[in-house]
Order: structure tokens, then C-alpha cells, then sequence
């Protein structure tokens, strides 16, 4: 295939401009599906990602256009996930990309994540283009928003398509443009192969399938190939190209494709994001740059529901894994919940994805302790302990000191919610660095603050406060000595060990407070008095009580409906089964996850 | 001789009372016929239908309830329990319970003489309360005065076998009401009283009126009123011999006893439920499908074949009902296996709880163990 007719791209937005639309109907004109055969969003396929409205495994797909000239052209449309938790896997998707459409919202005009976007781009050199979509809205503004874009993004804007990815206006010109604008790749088959593994699946049959965009040389079945990162070597079984949703098989790829890789690769950790595939005869001299070997951020207990289930959980994890090089869990046992698994995520929209995976996709029922992030425990007799599980934080006898992980985070917001946001930041413990308007109406907060602030809610606050307005972004800055304290809760005055974590001294009183009463409304009544307690060592600092239940009886006969009355009671004893028995007290499984919640009642 | 029950299901109203969930309908001119003649039908191809010969039975109660069958002509009750007699024959003897539900606000001293005599021997008169402002909160058709009318005709018509339900948690109810009704029934010397907490249930204009409000009495007043009215119908000769139901001795109702005992019945009827050879049927809701099909089998809203595991459970949650509660040797013979085989767990923590008193072969529900029957009972599910 002649480079100059290839283009490898992605679309870039603001959530909800239109992305996924325009991708839709991008691959729908270019021929390759009718309009019958095209689910609303085909670049989504995971039943999950439709529901949340955001894209978390990229992918790739590869339509042929019959441009006006009269070639035919093989667009690569590589589509990025939209979460700060996989920033990772975006920028290694932008870098398998020569170009980015830039999808701009004609009435809302830039918002703060077209610009964070536009810059990542940027920063990977890609050739950008701007698209103004939703055109067909009353509101719509395009004149405003091509200057909007010219004098804020400075790139030329005049000719951008003005379109209606919804109803299929403009979409020609789209196409006309990729073939004009984005750049033809510049590889050089002859080279050593070197290629970017941008994504990586599992399949039971194929084993790990590297999606890769090939910059030099040129790979085919039978190829010997090395991992340049973790040292994997494999021989090359099969190579093709991304059908709308199939792979296709083809004979080779070379520079400049899209494509993928398969080669008996029993793991997908052996074909991590970013990593270079080369020849293993013939290798190239150097990787490509970029690399980073995925570290988890947020860590939490998960148990079976049912004690016995605790094998199916163990296999479940293990697919998972297969497929998703950024999930890490290890064998753990709490006193409250039996054995389970400490699992390791990028963040909690992450733990959220695996969490809601493992409840659909292998129907298991979870407990899910709150989400910690690795302390650093400094001992007294120099030993210093990343800590994972509250649990086992040694006795404060033997601490010297303790570390929290402090991030840098960028909070992009309209003036109007400046205030709020920061706020909000100095509830959470923030340190302020620095705010620059970007333009007259937006600006660009910049704080660091303690990752444990952020990992329950800050997002879902971040969004309330700034009424859907403020973008966030974050990266790791270090770690830093705080003052910090185990909270524990006692139910019936039984400590519960997984709902035990870890906070600042001076948040716990008001957290071990909205805990209690929290968990007072989770947990039902039972015969007997419950007193739900928060403590600190030994000290309580907070108390509810759980009034005892006054009656559960019915006196209906429904005629001889017996069948009805076994309902009742069949729902009433299914409620029990969504509990855990602590001492003699059932809690259900939701109250483990749901006092994370607390800023919700506010 | 296995003892068979019959349950005959009448589901007209003149209206709907705000509070009910059963299944009625609105009376029309039309459609009572055709749905007679549906009913007699059913009757006539039981045998079918719920693959069961009716001769290694002995019929011990009919009942037929509704809904409002006071609404129906003697003629069309005679009609049934003719059907009944004729079907049944050879389980027919002559001490059958035959009840008849009424509501005061349908009967007159003819129409309940003509019930009597088509053999109608026990009357079930929904009576409620007898203050009426609380009769109309409900949406009653009748006030008390109605209801005293019909009681005196029925003693006169030759009923000496009469159930009142009355109800208890009702909004704006009162301790002083509620004597008030427990002494007028009372007084009034009936054989049989059901007394049911008012249940919200959803669908209904109750529901919508009363639910996340507190109009209600709380559950602390709701159970107030029950201890309430068992000490009281205690003091006045009336055992309490299932949850909510009370008699002077020797009175108890057969019929509902033995959905208590599990014995098997048929149910006639929209919706009418049946337990046969521990098949749980239930007949189709549907008004339209069952006057065009009243026989059957695909039509069945339910029909359940009950596991070994399935029966031993109700066993525990219907038995436990009964004052008598469960007896441990009935329990070995039906299903060969000692209860505490099977249920030895839940018995000795549900004993601990103070929820269930064993003695003299016999598990019962404590006092306290009434209060919390779901409980009790989901644990054995």
C-alpha cells in the first residue's frame, strides 16, 4: 500500500460535541457499513461505555474513501478514551495518529477540555483541523466559534466543515478534508520494523492482539518480534486490520498501517500500551519514546458476596486482567468479609469500570471496601512500608512518620465558578499554585492536592460545583509527610476492618461523623439496638444508633395466594443474602461502598 | 381420606374499596352471567384441569369469596354450589363448612334467607369498623348502621356460624375505636373474627394517599392495637388460633385453616389459587382470557410443582401461623427426616432470639416471635 494514501487520525472533543456521532457516520459514509448494520455508536461496543457516554478502550477502525481526486483512500480512525484516569492510553493512541479532527460544539463553543485536548495533540505534533458540529441547533453560532477557535486555539478555522454529524449534514466535506489535511505517514518500509502498541486485547483463541501503528519497516506472519520494554519475544501468527468491530486478516503490514499483531502472546502485560515492537532478528536501534510502565493509584479490598463465590471472583480477575494491563490484585482475608482480593487501579473511574465488569459480565456479586491510596509508612526502626489496606498499618507505637501522594491538578473553569472550585480545593486539603485566564471568561486553576482528597468524589463535587463546567486533569508530584490517622468503625462495637481508612487528623472528626450517620441510614433494623461508632485508637469521636425494629409481620391471607406470601418473604430473605453478617449484625453490601459518598448529602 | 378445600373467586365490587390490591372489578349489568357460566364450566372440567379425581378426596369446606359475592342472586350461588355437590359427589358428606363472603351493603333479610337456604352455612361479613367516619376513609360502601341491619338479619335467616373481619392501623384510628368495633362485634356474640392490620399496598388510592406520609399509625401504635385486640377478644371467650384470626371454640375457620395445614384446595375463578398434589396453581388474571378459556392448563398465571425443600419451607412459614404451631413428629412423618435435620440451626438461634418456644413436641412462635413472623418465617425459606 502507497503511504501517500493512507491517514491515521482520531477525532478530539469536548465530552458530548459529538465525537463518537461524527465517528459513526464517518464510517458509515466511507462505505463500509449500510445504515441498517450500524449500531448508534459503533466505535462503543462495550454495553458499559454506552451507558456512561464515554469511550474507555480505544480502538481503531479502517474505512476506504473514494476521494474526489479518484483514489481511493484507507483512513485509520483511532478513537481515544475521554478520562483523565487513561491520559496515558491517550496520548499513546495520539501518538499512532498524523492528524486530529477537532470537533468544536457550534452553540457551546470551546470548553475546557477542547483545549486540553488540542494541546495534547499538539504536543504530539499531530496536524489538527477544526469541525463545527451541531450546526442544525437553534443556538448554534458557527461564525462565533470559528473566531473563538482562531483567536483561543490559534489554528486556521475559515474553511472548517460546518456540519450536523446528527443528521448527516457537512460530512463530504469532512471526508475531503482528512484526505487534504492530515498528513500522508512518512515511514520507511525498509527500515528495521518499529511499531507503537497503542491497545492490546485478549482473546481466548489468539492470545494477547496487539493493535499497532507501524512507523518503519514492515512485519508479516512468521516474523520473529521483540517487545522493546518487557523483553517479550514471539513469533508472528497472524497480521491484519480493523474491520468495524472484526479483525481482518491480511498478509503484512508495513509502514505507515494500522493494524494489528497477533503472535500465541499468552499476556497482555507482555504487550503494554506504548511499548515498541521490533524485529527480534533485526531490530531497530532505538524504541520508540514515551514509554511508561502503568502504576496503579487507587487500591481497594473486593470480596464475593457470597464467601463461596471467592473462587469465580479469583478467575474473573484473572481475565480481566488479560485484558487490561492496568488492573493488579492480590490475595488478601479481612475479618468482616472472608477472603478476597486487594486490587490495584489508574483511578476510580477505573475501579468503577472493573467493579461494574465483574457484576455484569461474570455476574458476581461484590463487596468493595473503600478506595486507599499507598501511604508510606515510616517506622520508627527505619522501615519504611507502602501501605495498600488501612489494615494493616502498623501500631502508632512503631511510626515515626507517615507520607501521603500529592498531586498536581489543573482545574479548567469558567469565571463564574472560580469561586466554588476553589473552595473546594481548600476543603480537600488543596495548595493553591497558581490561576491564569486563558481568555477573558475561562481560567486555568492549578493546585496540589493530597490524592486521598480526590479519589472518592472529587469529580462528581468538582462537576456539581461548576455545574458540568470545570474539566480536571492531574498527574503525580510526589509524596509528602502529612499528619494522618486510621479511622476505624465499630458496628454493635465490633471494629469492622473494611470500612477502616486512613485520613488527615483534621478531616476525621467530620468524616467519622457523616460516616456514622451515613451508615445509620444504610443499615435496617434489626431486634436488637445497633450503636454505630467512630473511633480513632481507642477513642470514639462519633455515634449513632440503629433503633431497634418494632415488628415484621403480616397479617394478609390473600386468599390462599400462598405463592404471593413466599414472594414477600423470598424478597425479604434475597435482602438478607445482599448482607454481611458482622457478629450478629447485617450490614449490606452497599453501605461498604456508599460512605464514600458522603459529600452527596450535602 | 385426603380433605379438599374449594375456593370459589367472585371478583366484583360495587366499587373498590381504597385500600384493596384483590383482584375486583366494577359490577357491570353485563358479564357476571357470562362469568358465571365460565366458572360453571371450570367446575365441570376440574378433573382436567388440575389433573385431579375428586373421589380420593373428602371435601371438607367450600368457600367462596370475592370481591363482593353478596352481589350475585341466589339463583347464580345456587347454581354453584349445585354445580359443586354434582361435580363432587362422591366427596360430598354432610358436614361441609360452606362460606359466603358479604358485604353489608349488598344484602337484605330476603336475599341473605335465600343464601341459606342454596346451603350456604357460615357468613363472612366485612364489616371493618363501626365508626364510620373511618368506614369512609376507607371508601366503604356501607356505614355501621348497615351492617348491624345485616348482621341481625343473618342470625334471622337462620346464620348461626358468622366471621367479621375488622381492621386495625386504620388512619385516625384510635384505642378507644378500636374497643369500640371489638365491642360491638362482640357484643353481638359472632363464632369468628378476622382482624387484619391495614397493609399499604401499591397500586392502590391508599398508596398514593398515605404512603411516605404519617397518616398512618406507626408500626409502635399499629402493634399497641394488636395486643390490643387479642387480650381484649381473649377476655371475651375468643381464642386467637392463627396470626389474625379468632373463635369461640370449635369454630375456627376449616377452610382457612387448611391453607395453614397445606391440605390441598381448588380455586375456581379469575385468579383463583390451587394446591394439588403439591402443584401450586394460580388461574390466569386476565378477565377475557378466562371467560374464552376457563380451562385451560396455558393459561395458568402460575403452576408450580413444589420441591421436597419448597414444601418443608412452607410447612414451617404456614404452620407457624397457627397457635398450635408446628408439630416435630407431623414434621418427621411427612417428610421422613427429623426437623432438626434439616432446620436445627434456624430453630436453636430463632429459640435463642426469644422469636420461637419449644415444647412437648411442638414449635411455636412467641409472643414477641408473632410481632416479627416475616423474620421467623423468611429463615426458613
Amino acid at each position: 500500500m502507497d503511504q501517500g494514501r493512507i491517514r491515521n487520525f482520531c477525532i478530539i472533543a469536548h465530552i458530548d460535541h459529538g465525537k463518537s456521532t461524527l465517528a459513526d457516520r464517518i464510517i458509515e459514509s466511507t462505505g463500509l457499513l449500510t445504515s441498517r448494520e450500524m449500531q448508534a455508536q459503533v466505535l462503543d461496543n462495550m454495553d458499559l461505555e454506552r451507558e456512561r457516554g464515554i469511550t474507555i478502550k480505544s480502538q481503531a477502525v479502517r474505512t476506504v474513501y473514494k476521494a474526489k481526486d479518484g483514489n481511493e483512500y484507507i483512513f485509520n480512525l483511532i478513537d481515544t478514551p475521554g478520562h483523565v484516569d487513561f491520559n496515558y492510553e491517550v496520548s499513546r493512541s495520539l501518538a499512532a495518529c498524523d492528524g486530529a479532527i477537532l470537533v468544536v460544539d457550534a452553540a457551546q463553543g470551546i470548553e475546557a477540555q477542547t483545549l486540553a485536548n488540542v494541546y495534547l495533540a499538539l504536543d504530539h505534533d499531530l496536524d489538527v483541523f477544526p469541525v463545527i458540529n451541531k450546526i442544525d441547533l437553534p443556538s448554534a453560532e458557527p461564525d462565533r466559534v470559528v473566531n473563538e477557535i482562531e483567536d483561543v486555539i490559534g489554528i486556521e478555522a475559515q474553511d472548517a466543515p460546518r456540519i450536523s454529524a446528527k443528521n448527516g449534514i457537512g460530512i463530504d466535506e469532512v471526508l475531503e478534508q482528512i484526505v487534504k489535511k492530515i498528513p500522508a505517514p512518512k515511514g520507511d518500509p525498509g527500515k528495521p520494523l518499529k511499531a507503537l502498541i497503542f491497545d492490546s486485547l485478549y482473546d481466548s483463541y489468539k492470545g494477547a492482539i496487539a493493535f499497532v501503528r507501524l512507523m518503519d519497516g514492515r512485519v508479516t506472519k512468521g516474523t520473529p518480534i521483540k517487545m522493546m520494554a518487557t523483553g517479550a519475544t514471539a513469533e508472528v501468527v497472524e497480521v491484519g486490520y480493523f474491520g468495524a468491530g472484526q479483525f481482518i486478516p491480511c498478509e503484512e503490514l508495513s509502514a505507515g498501517m494500522v493494524g494489528y499483531i497477533t503472535a500465541s502472546i499468552k499476556n497482555v502485560r507482555d504487550t503494554a500500551v506504548g511499548d515498541t515492537i521490533t524485529d527480534a532478528s533485526r531490530p531497530c536501534e532505538k524504541a520508540l519514546p514515551g514509554y511508561k510502565k502503568v502504576l496503579s493509584m487507587v487500591y481497594c479490598g473486593m470480596y464475593p458476596a457470597d464467601g463461596a463465590k471467592y473462587p469465580d471472583l479469583r478467575d474473573a480477575l484473572e481475565k480481566l486482567q488479560l485484558n487490561d494491563a492496568s488492573l493488579n490484585y492480590e490475595p488478601e482475608t479481612s475479618v468482616a468479609l472472608g477472603f478476597g482480593f486487594r486490587c490495584g487501579f489508574l483511578g476510580l473511574l477505573h475501579l468503577e469500570v472493573v467493579q461494574e465488569r465483574l457484576e455484569r459480565e461474570y455476574n458476581l456479586d461484590l463487596v468493595t471496601t473503600a478506595p486507599s491510596v499507598i501511604y508510606k509508612v515510616h517506622k520508627l526502626n527505619g522501615d519504611v512500608i507502602d501501605l495498600t489496606n488501612p489494615t494493616n498499618l502498623p501500631d502508632p507505637s512503631e511510626i515515626d512518620y507517615m507520607e501521603e501522594p500529592i498531586v498536581d491538578a489543573e482545574i479548567m473553569v469558567t469565571k463564574d465558578f472560580v469561586g466554588p472550585i476553589m473552595e473546594l480545593c481548600q476543603e480537600r486539603r488543596g495548595r493553591y499554585v497558581s490561576m491564569e485566564y486563558m481568555e477573558e471568561t475561562r481560567a486555568l486553576l492549578k493546585y496540589e492536592l493530597p490524592l486521598n482528597e480526590i479519589i472518592y468524589d472529587f469529580f462528581d463535587a468538582l462537576k456539581s460545583r461548576s455545574r458540568g463546567y470545570a474539566s480536571f486533569d492531574y498527574e503525580m508530584k510526589g509524596y509528602e509527610k502529612s499528619d494522618l490517622v486510621k479511622l476505624d468503625i465499630l458496628i454493635n462495637k465490633e471494629e469492622v476492618d473494611a470500612l477502616s481508612f486512613i485520613v488527615h487528623a483534621e478531616s476525621a472528626y467530620d468524616r467519622g461523623r457523616r460516616m456514622c450517620e451515613r451508615l445509620k441510614d444504610e443499615i435496617p433494623r434489626h431486634l436488637f439496638e445497633i450503636p454505630i461508632q467512630a473511633a480513632i485508637g481507642s477513642k470514639i469521636i462519633a455515634r449513632e444508633t440503629v433503633k431497634a425494629m418494632r415488628k415484621d409481620v403480616l397479617a394478609k391471607c390473600y386468599g390462599g395466594d400462598i405463592t404471593r406470601k413466599k414472594k414477600l418473604l423470598e424478597k425479604q430473605k434475597e435482602g438478607k443474602k445482599r448482607m454481611r453478617q458482622i457478629g450478629n449484625v447485617e450490614i449490606p453490601q452497599k453501605a461498604f461502598m456508599s460512605v464514600l459518598k458522603l459529600d452527596e448529602d450535602k | 381420606m385426603k380433605p379438599l378445600g374449594i375456593y370459589v373467586h367472585i371478583p366484583f365490587c360495587v366499587r373498590k374499596c381504597d385500600y384493596c390490591d384483590f383482584l375486583s372489578m366494577p359490577v357491570g349489568n353485563e358479564g357476571m352471567d357470562d362469568y358465571i357460566y365460565a366458572l360453571l364450566c371450570e367446575i365441570k372440567g376440574y378433573a382436567g384441569k388440575f389433573n385431579c379425581v375428586g373421589d380420593r378426596y373428602g371435601l371438607s369446606s367450600i368457600y367462596i369469596g370475592g370481591g363482593t359475592p353478596s352481589l350475585l342472586s341466589a339463583d347464580s350461588v345456587s347454581m354453584i354450589t349445585d354445580c359443586i355437590r354434582r361435580q363432587f359427589a362422591y366427596a360430598y358428606g354432610k358436614d361441609v363448612e360452606i362460606t359466603m363472603e358479604a358485604n353489608p351493603g349488598t344484602v337484605s333479610p330476603d336475599s341473605l334467607k335465600s343464601y341459606r337456604e342454596c346451603g350456604i352455612n357460615r357468613l363472612s361479613i366485612g364489616l371493618q369498623s363501626v365508626n364510620d367516619d373511618e368506614l369512609r376513609t376507607l371508601g366503604r360502601i356501607h356505614d355501621a348502621e348497615a351492617f348491624f341491619k345485616a348482621f341481625d338479619a343473618a342470625k334471622k335467616a337462620g346464620f348461626d356460624n358468622i366471621n367479621v373481619d375488622i381492621m386495625t392501623a386504620l388512619p385516625g384510628q384510635t384505642l378507644d375505636s378500636l374497643e369500640n368495633t371489638l365491642k360491638a362485634v362482640t357484643d353481638l356474640s359472632c363464632t369468628h373474627i378476622s382482624a387484619y392490620s391495614l397493609i399499604l399496598e401499591e397500586g392502590t388510592p391508599f398508596y398514593k394517599r398515605y404512603a411516605g406520609t404519617d397518616g398512618l399509625p406507626g408500626e409502635e401504635k399499629e402493634r399497641e392495637m394488636y395486643h390490643f385486640t387479642v387480650s381484649y377478644l381473649k377476655e371475651h371467650g375468643y381464642k386467637r388460633y392463627e396470626i389474625s384470626n379468632f373463635s369461640l371454640p370449635g369454630y375456627e375457620s376449616r377452610h382457612n385453616s387448611a391453607y395453614w395445614k397445606r391440605n390441598d384446595y381448588l380455586g375456581f375463578g379469575l385468579g383463583a389459587s390451587s394446591l394439588v398434589d403439591n402443584t401450586r396453581y394460580k388461574n390466569t388474571v386476565n378477565m377475557c382470557d378466562y371467560l374464552k378459556h376457563p380451562l385451560s392448563r396455558d393459561l395458568f398465571e402460575e403452576n408450580i410443582s413444589l420441591s421436597e425443600r419448597d414444601r418443608m419451607a412452607e410447612h414451617m412459614f404456614l404452620g407457624l401461623r397457627l397457635s398450635e404451631g408446628v408439630s416435630e413428629e407431623e414434621f418427621g412423618k411427612e417428610f421422613e427426616k427429623e426437623i432438626d435435620e434439616i432446620y436445627g440451626r434456624e430453630l436453636s438461634r430463632l429459640v435463642t432470639e426469644g422469636l420461637l418456644l419449644r415444647d412437648g413436641g411442638r414449635i411455636r412462635l412467641t409472643e414477641k416471635g408473632v410481632d416479627y413472623g416475616n423474620y421467623v418465617f423468611s429463615r426458613f425459606l
